[in-house]
C-alpha cells in the first residue's frame, strides 16, 4: 500500500490545483459578465486571424526588439517545455519514469535536448527581464501606479520562473548523471539527451546514489509542486494575459481606431425628439440605461475583459502624450484601476448576494480622477501601443460621456465650447451666417 | 475667389461633384483659413466641380463626442447628415482629420454614408490621374518633416500619403523620433485645444515641436488645422528657431505652383 503513496499524494495535488484553477477561473468569467453586452461574434474568420497574429505571432511585441525578442523566447519556452508536463503528469499517476523514452527514444532524445536549451534560454532572459526592473530601473516600471503590489507581483513572477527553470534543468542533471555512473540501477535507465544539464554531472557526480535520486526526486516534485503553485497564483497577478491574450485579441475592435461607438439610446432619443408626429407611445424612455460609465458594471464586458488581460507592462503609458508631459493620466493605471475595482465590486457582490446594494464607491471618483478622465487628447497611443489590443482610451470615453450627460460635469472651458456650438454650429462664439467670409 | 455654394448650384440645376468641407477651423480660424484658401485654389487650378455647404454647414461634432456629449455630438450629427443627404452628396474633402474621421466613421450609422476623403487623398488622385502637376525646384534641397496628425494616422492609417505627395517636391524628407504608428500627438485632440491642460511639467506641444527641432527642418508640415496652430504656438515659444515654418501639404503644394 505505501508504495503507491506518492501516487496518491500526486493524484491529489494534480486534482486539487487543477479544481481551485477551474474554481477561480469561473469567478472571473463571472465578473466579466457584470459588464454590459457588447456584440463582437461578427467576423470570425477576421477575429482568428487577428489573434493568432497578435497573441498567438507577438506582432505587436517585436515593435521594442530587445522586450520582444526576450518575450518571445520565454512565451516559446513556456509553451514547448509544457509538453514535458505531460509526461510529468503521466509518470506522476502511475509511478512511472520517463515514460515517453521507451516509445519513441529517438524523437524523444530530440525533444529533451530542446527542452534543455530552451530552459536556458528562458532562464537567461528571465534574468534580464529582472535585471531591467531591478537594475537599470526602466522607465515605465516604475511609474506611481507600480507602487507595492504589482511592483513585488512582476519580481515574484520573474522568481518563479527562474526557481522553475533552475529545478527541470538539476532534475535533468541528476537524473544523467545516475544514468551515466549506475548503469546498473533499472530506474534511471540511458534516456534522453542532455546538452545543458551535462554540464552539471562534473558536480554532481561527487554525489552518492542515495544523494542523487533524493537529489532527482526532490526537483522533480517541486518543479511540478511549482507549476500547479503558479497556475493558481495567476487568479491573484497581473499574469492572467497568459490565458486572456488570447481572448482579449479574438474579440478586439477590428474597425478603424478613429470610429467611436455611437450610443445607440442617445440616437432613439434624438429622433423621437425630431419625431414631427411625436410617436412617443409604446416606447418607454424611462428605461435608458446610464449614459457612460461611472462604476465598472457600467462599463462594456470587452472593457473588463480587457482589464484583466492587462500585464502591466506600461507600454501604453510611455507613449502617452498626457503622461509624457508629466500629467497624472497613465493608461495602464486606468485598466489597473477597473481590474481592482471589478475584484472589490464582485467580492462583496458574492458574500452579499443578494442584498448588495452597493457599497458607496464607484470606480470614477474613489479610483480613478475626472483630472485623469480630462487629460485625455484621445490620441489613440495607447491603444496602438498595447500588444494585446486593449483599449484604454474606451474607458476613459465611457466616463467623460457620464460626466458630461449624466453630471453636467465637464471642465468649464469644454462647457463653453459646446454651448457654442450648439448656438452657432462652431466651437467659437462665431455667427454661422459668417461662415463664407474667409472666401472673400 | 471663386468658390460655389452648393445651395446656390442646386438652384441653377447643378450639381457639383465633390462636397469641400470646410471644418470650423477652416472657416474661422485665421491660420487654418490660409489653409482652406490653399485648398480652393488648388481645387480651382485643377479644374474640379466643387463646392461648400457654406451657411448651411455645421459642426461635425467631434469635439462634442470627443468630450463626452454624445447627445450634442449626434444633434450636429443629424443635422449634417439631413444637409448632405438633402443634396444627395456622394464625395466629401475636408482637410481637417477631425471631421473627416467622423463623417467617415460616425456618419454612417446615423444615415450619413458619403465618400469621404481627407485633402491630402484627394491631392494624391490628382497627382496620379495628372490634374495636379507639381513644378520640382522651389523646395529642392528643403529638410521637410511631417508631423502624423493622430486622426489621419493611427485613428485611420493613412501614414504614407501625405510623405509621397512631399517626395514628390524633390525636398529632404526627414522623419522625427516619433513619428507613424508612434507619432506623437500635438497635444490638441480630444477637445484640448478648448481647454487648458491639466496640471503636467511641460505641454504637449512643446515636446512635439522639440522633436520636430531636432530634425533641424526648413519646413514641417502639418496636414491638420489643429496640430498646424498647436505648433505653430509651440513654435513660437522657441525664439531662436525663426527660420522653421509651419505649413499644411495644400500651402506647400501652393507655394510650389506658386498659386
Amino acid at each position: 500500500m505505501i508504495s503507491y503513496l506518492d501516487n496518491v499524494l500526486f493524484a491529489a495535488a494534480l486534482i486539487l490545483s487543477i479544481s481551485l484553477f477551474i474554481y477561480n477561473f469561473k469567478k472571473i468569467l463571472s465578473n466579466i459578465r457584470l459588464g454590459r453586452d457588447e456584440n463582437r461574434s461578427d467576423n470570425p474568420r477576421l477575429r482568428l486571424n487577428n489573434m493568432l497574429r497578435v497573441a498567438f505571432g507577438q506582432s505587436k511585441m517585436i515593435r521594442r526588439p530587445i522586450a520582444g525578442i526576450l518575450h518571445l523566447i520565454v512565451y516559446v519556452g513556456f509553451i514547448i517545455i509544457n509538453i514535458e508536463l505531460l509526461e510529468i503528469i503521466i509518470d506522476g499517476i502511475f509511478g512511472s519514469h520517463r515514460i515517453f523514452s521507451s516509445f519513441f527514444p529517438k524523437f524523444y532524445n530530440f525533444i529533451i535536448g530542446s527542452f534543455e536549451v530552451l530552459a536556458l534560454l528562458v532562464l537567461i532572459s528571465v534574468i534580464i527581464f529582472w535585471i531591467r526592473r531591478n537594475i537599470l530601473k526602466i522607465k515605465r516600471f516604475f511609474k506611481e501606479e507600480m507602487k507595492g503590489w504589482p511592483k513585488l507581483d512582476a519580481d515574484l513572477i520573474l522568481y518563479f520562473e527562474i526557481i522553475l527553470m533552475t529545478l527541470f534543468l538539476t532534475m535533468n542533471g541528476a537524473d544523467y548523471t545516475i544514468q551515466l555512473n549506475y548503469p546498473e540501477n533499472d530506474i534511471y535507465v540511458r534516456a534522453g539527451s542532455y546538452p545543458i544539464s551535462q554540464f552539471l554531472v562534473p558536480i554532481l557526480q561527487e554525489l552518492s546514489l542515495a544523494k542523487l535520486i533524493l537529489l532527482e526526486r526532490f526537483s522533480w516534485w517541486f518543479h511540478i509542486l511549482g507549476i500547479f503553485i503558479f497556475l493558481n497564483y495567476l487568479y491573484y497577478s497581473k499574469h492572467l494575459h497568459i490565458l486572456l491574450a488570447f481572448p482579449n485579441t479574438y474579440f478586439a475592435n477590428l474597425e478603424s481606431k478613429g470610429k467611436f461607438k455611437n450610443i445607440d439610446s442617445v440616437t432613439s432619443e434624438i429622433k423621437l425628439m425630431l419625431d414631427d408626429n411625436n410617436n412617443i407611445e409604446g416606447t418607454d424612455v424611462s428605461e435608458v440605461e446610464t449614459f457612460g460609465a461611472n462604476d465598472v458594471t457600467e462599463l462594456t464586458w470587452i472593457q473588463l475583459l480587457n482589464a484583466y488581460s492587462c500585464t502591466e507592462c506600461g507600454r501604453c503609458t510611455s507613449n502617452c502624450p498626457a503622461n509624457i508631459s508629466g500629467k497624472k493620466l497613465s493608461p495602464r493605471k486606468i485598466m489597473m484601476d477597473t481590474r481592482d475595482r471589478l475584484t472589490e465590486l464582485s467580492n462583496k457582490i458574492r458574500s452579499n448576494s443578494e442584498n448588495f446594494k452597493g457599497d458607496g464607491k464607484k470606480l470614477l471618483g474613489d479610483y480613478i480622477s475626472t483630472e485623469e478622465v480630462w487629460a485625455c487628447t484621445s490620441c489613440n497611443a495607447c491603444v496602438e501601443s498595447c500588444p494585446i489590443d486593449i483599449d484604454p482610451l474606451s474607458i476613459i470615453m465611457s466616463m467623460r460621456q457620464y460626466l458630461v450627460l449624466e453630471n453636467s460635469a465637464a471642465p468649464s472651458d469644454l462647457n463653453n465650447m459646446m454651448n457654442n456650438i450648439e448656438n452657432n454650429g462652431a466651437p467659437w462664439p462665431f455667427n454661422q451666417q459668417d461662415r463664407t467670409n474667409w472666401i472673400n | 475667389m471663386k468658390v460655389q455654394i452648393f445651395s446656390d448650384c442646386v438652384k441653377e440645376g447643378k450639381n457639383p461633384e465633390i462636397l469641400f468641407w470646410v471644418g470650423c477651423s477652416g472657416s474661422f480660424d485665421e491660420r487654418a483659413k490660409k489653409i482652406t484658401k490653399a485648398f480652393v485654389k488648388i481645387l480651382n487650378d485643377a479644374k474640379i466641380d466643387f463646392a461648400v455647404l457654406g451657411n448651411e454647414e455645421s459642426c461635425s461634432g467631434d469635439l462634442a463626442k470627443r468630450s463626452g456629449n454624445e447627445f450634442l455630438f449626434q444633434m450636429q450629427a443629424l443635422g449634417n447628415i439631413k444637409v448632405m443627404n438633402s443634396y444627395n452628396i456622394k464625395k466629401i474633402v475636408t482637410a481637417c482629420p477631425h471631421c473627416f474621421n467622423t463623417i467617415k466613421n460616425e456618419y454612417p450609422e446615423l444615415g450619413g454614408k458619403y465618400e469621404v476623403l481627407h485633402h491630402t487623398e484627394f491631392l494624391k488622385s490628382l497627382i496620379e490621374n495628372g490634374k495636379l502637376k507639381i513644378p520640382n525646384g522651389s523646395f529642392k534641397g528643403k529638410r521637410i518633416t511631417y508631423h502624423d496628425p493622430c486622426y489621419l494616422g493611427r485613428a485611420n492609417n493613412i501614414y504614407e500619403i501625405p510623405r509621397e505627395i512631399l517626395k514628390k517636391l524633390d525636398a529632404e524628407l526627414v522623419e522625427m523620433k516619433s513619428c507613424k504608428s508612434k507619432g506623437l500627438c500635438c497635444g490638441a485632440g480630444g477637445a484640448q485645444m478648448f481647454k487648458e491642460p491639466e496640471k503636467g511639467d511641460v505641454d504637449i506641444k512643446d515636446i512635439r515641436i522639440k522633436q520636430a527641432l531636432e530634425t533641424k527642418p526648413d519646413i514641417i508640415a502639418a496636414a491638420c488645422p489643429f496640430c498646424n496652430t498647436m505648433l505653430s504656438d509651440g513654435l513660437k515659444n522657441k525664439v531662436s528657431e525663426n527660420s522653421t515654418s509651419i505649413l499644411d501639404i495644400s500651402q506647400i503644394i501652393e507655394k510650389a505652383k506658386d498659386l
